[in-house]
């Protein structure tokens, strides 16, 4: 403490100690703590709290797994439904951005030139200076049922009546693709770019087919890229709001929008912190997942 | 199974700039054989091009008689060695060796085999289960030189792979490179900037400038016979006298050069001819160090002159002295350690010797900048 007093003077010490104070205990320590143990609590008024009623209980997380107990349902269905439902979704559309990622990582990184390489990162960011929401609405114009889509694929020939994509979820899995690719490309691009470029040559002059090239040399170079981009596609997708808000079609439910349905519609918050806590708990397995898969540290999954 | 290779009329540009300019030259079957030049000569091109990386914009090249136009690296009989060397980190060594077997899908026994076959080559046995990383600078390079060899290329190149080592490093692994190519028998093309590694190892070598070739010789032709003032420059070290004809005889030629008279040999033409000279024709007479001796070493040579002592720098082996004439002409002399110096004392005028048969002229030229 001393020493760190001495090396970066007084003003510039107090001030990290409370900044990075402030960062850790009220942003993340306390908000976390406090859903953590709201979660265990009854749903009773304000007046009630602290009184004899106020005890920890499993309530909102056997809700979860059984439903209300006046649902003749042996489990919740509905919601273990639509939670499973997230989180394989969120994982397929994380392994979609992978593949579709990965290409265009690897060409910005390897294969274009200075100057293609900028203006193609710059294309990349621009469309994200938007807003989300602004951006899935922009989606919903596109794939609505008089949508530009459907005007073109009907003016070409190709389709007589106008395809449904919004009911047919097209439109919420483009959306949910689209919305973190950045956060696909460039954990990848930044793996990818420092390989070096006479490694693929050498594979190359060795033999080696384009496949191999990536599956032996590139993608192990790029694995703690890989494991990045995927924890952090997969942890946004499952906890977005305004996109499934937006583009998914009346029966699809994303469990995020239950979560909003419990904090602001059913005024029901020790539940929804309780949702919440389960799809943390997933979300911090599959970070887990991820490094054991990769075997990286997370030390390099969050370079 | 070893090849020949053929460059004819190649040239390689890259928009306006060519960086290979018409080179043709035929290196043969198991021949080791160098491209020597300073950086941006177009040497490493050339190889790119050899190895498929690059594509030559102008002419042919072929190996073991057949065009190689149209076919990539990985279909080419030839195994290149980069510069960095491009092992990969996170294969084990063995892994590394026997990459180009497992590409052909070749089962694990075999591959193994083949890898430590090949580390006994290189004198790396039982060393095949470590990381890239474990080893030493001199052990990478012997893993990239078996990595190239495990399918057995008909020929090897070398893109100035010892220029990372350290200079005791370097010589050894001159000789041992040397040998490995004695030993498998294929063709080497080595790319390097340093003369001293050309001359030691080549059976032949083409120096290199500005993307044409100036002159394909063995090294004692290339450092003794030099027919541009670039390679006399760029080869070993030399003293350039520029100058004036005087008269000529036969193959001798005597010179006016800072106002004094020398007589030298005519330099040798491409084509095994000496090149001719006209009285007043401007010249430059090279004579190298070593040739140039203190008055009471030796007693017989054709040219004496006089400088004045500047400077004297001690090499180990070697002393080099400074001298200048009139101030304006530098000259450098090395003499063997053994000859005593301490008598020579600064602004003293010192007379010098060198025979004509030591020194060359050849037609006004561009040199090599150091």
């Amino acid at each position: 403490m001393n020493y760190f007093f001495n090396k970066n003077g007084p003003l510039i010490s107090t001030y990290l100690i409370i900044s990075i104070g402030f960062w850790l205990i009220f942003l993340i320590i306390i908000p976390q703590l406090y859903m953590f143990d709201l979660s265990f609590r009854p749903n009773i008024p304000t007046l009630l709290r602290g009184g004899p009623d106020d005890v920890y209980t499993l309530v909102h997380y056997k809700h979860f797994l059984f439903g209300s107990e006046t649902s003749g349902e042996r489990y919740n269905y509905v919601d273990v439904r639509v939670f499973l439902d997230t989180i394989l979704t969120a994982i397929l559309i994380t392994l979609i951005n992978l593949c579709f990622c990965y290409p265009i990582a690897f060409y910005i990184a390897k294969v274009a030139s200075a100057k293609t390489a900028r203006l193609l990162i710059v294309s990349l960011i621009i469309p994200f200076w938007i807003n989300e929401l602004l951006r899935s609405f922009a989606l919903r114009i596109l794939f609505a049922g008089e949508g530009f889509i459907n005007n073109v694929l009907i003016k070409m020939g190709v389709i007589d009546t106008g395809i449904n994509f919004i009911a047919m979820d097209v439109a919420l899995y483009t959306g949910l693709n689209y919305a973190y690719i950045l956060l696909m490309i460039f954990p990848l691009y930044n793996a990818i770019e420092t390989l070096d470029k006479n490694q693929l040559e050498a594979a190359e002059d060795l033999g080696s087919s384009m496949i191999r090239t990536h599956l032996r040399i590139v993608i192990p170079h790029a694995k703690a890229g890989i494991a990045s981009g995927c924890t952090m596609v997969f942890m946004l997708t499952a906890g977005a709001l305004a996109t499934p808000v937006v583009l998914s079609s009346p029966n699809t439910f994303w469990f995020t929008q239950l979560i909003y349905q419990w904090f602001n519609m059913n005024d029901n918050w020790p539940r929804g912190a309780a949702y919440s806590v389960v799809l943390l708990t997933v979300s911090v397995v599959f970070v887990l997942l991820m490094m054991k898969i990769f075997k990286v540290k997370i030390g390099e999954i969050v370079r | 199974m070893s090849a020949d290779v053929e460059l004819q009329k190649v040239s390689v540009s890259f928009g306006n700039f060519y960086a290979a300019k018409n080179v043709s030259v035929k290196i043969e079957k198991g021949e080791f054989f160098s491209f020597l030049g300073p950086s941006g000569c177009g040497k490493t091109t050339l190889l790119r091009a050899i190895s498929g990386f690059a594509e030559p914009s102008d002419g042919k090249i072929l190996i073991g008689g057949q065009d190689m136009a149209g076919i990539g690296p990985n279909k080419r009989p030839t195994s290149l060695i980069f510069q960095n060397l491009a092992l990969f980190p996170l294969m084990s060594v063995a892994d590394n060796i026997a990459f180009s077997l497992e590409v052909r899908g070749t089962g694990k026994v075999q591959r193994r085999n083949r890898a430590d076959e090949l580390l006994e080559l290189v004198a790396l046995s039982g060393q095949g289960n470590k990381k890239v990383h474990e080893l030493s600078g001199g052990q990478k390079q012997r893993v990239a030189i078996a990595r190239a060899l495990a399918i057995e290329p008909a020929v090897l190149l070398l893109d100035e792979p010892l220029s990372a080592l350290d200079l005791k490093l370097r010589q050894k692994m001159r000789t041992e490179l040397r040998e490995i190519q004695k030993r498998v028998g294929i063709t080497f093309i080595y790319i390097t900037h340093d003369q001293g590694e050309a001359l030691t190892m080549s059976d032949r070598i083409a120096v290199m400038n500005e993307g044409e070739l100036e002159q394909v010789g063995s090294g004692h032709n290339v450092y003794e016979a030099p027919h541009t003032p670039f390679v006399a420059s760029f080869v070993g070290e030399n003293n350039a006298f520029y100058g004036t004809v005087i008269s000529t005889n036969g193959d001798m030629v005597r010179v006016s050069s800072q106002g004094k008279d020398f007589l030298a040999k005519a330099g040798d033409l491409k084509d095994g001819k000496k090149h001719t000279f006209q009285k007043r024709d401007k010249v430059i007479m090279f004579v190298r160090p070593e040739s140039i001796f203190l008055k009471d070493q030796i007693n017989q040579a054709d040219n004496i002159f006089s400088a004045i002592f500047k400077t004297i720098e001690f090499e180990g082996n070697l002393k080099n002295i400074y001298l200048s004439i009139d101030g304006v002409q530098d000259v450098r002399c090395s003499i063997s350690n053994a000859v005593e110096t301490a008598t020579l004392s600064t602004s003293e005028s010192i007379e010098l010797k060198f025979s004509s048969r030591d020194a060359v002229v050849l037609p006004v030229g561009p040199l090599a900048v150091d």
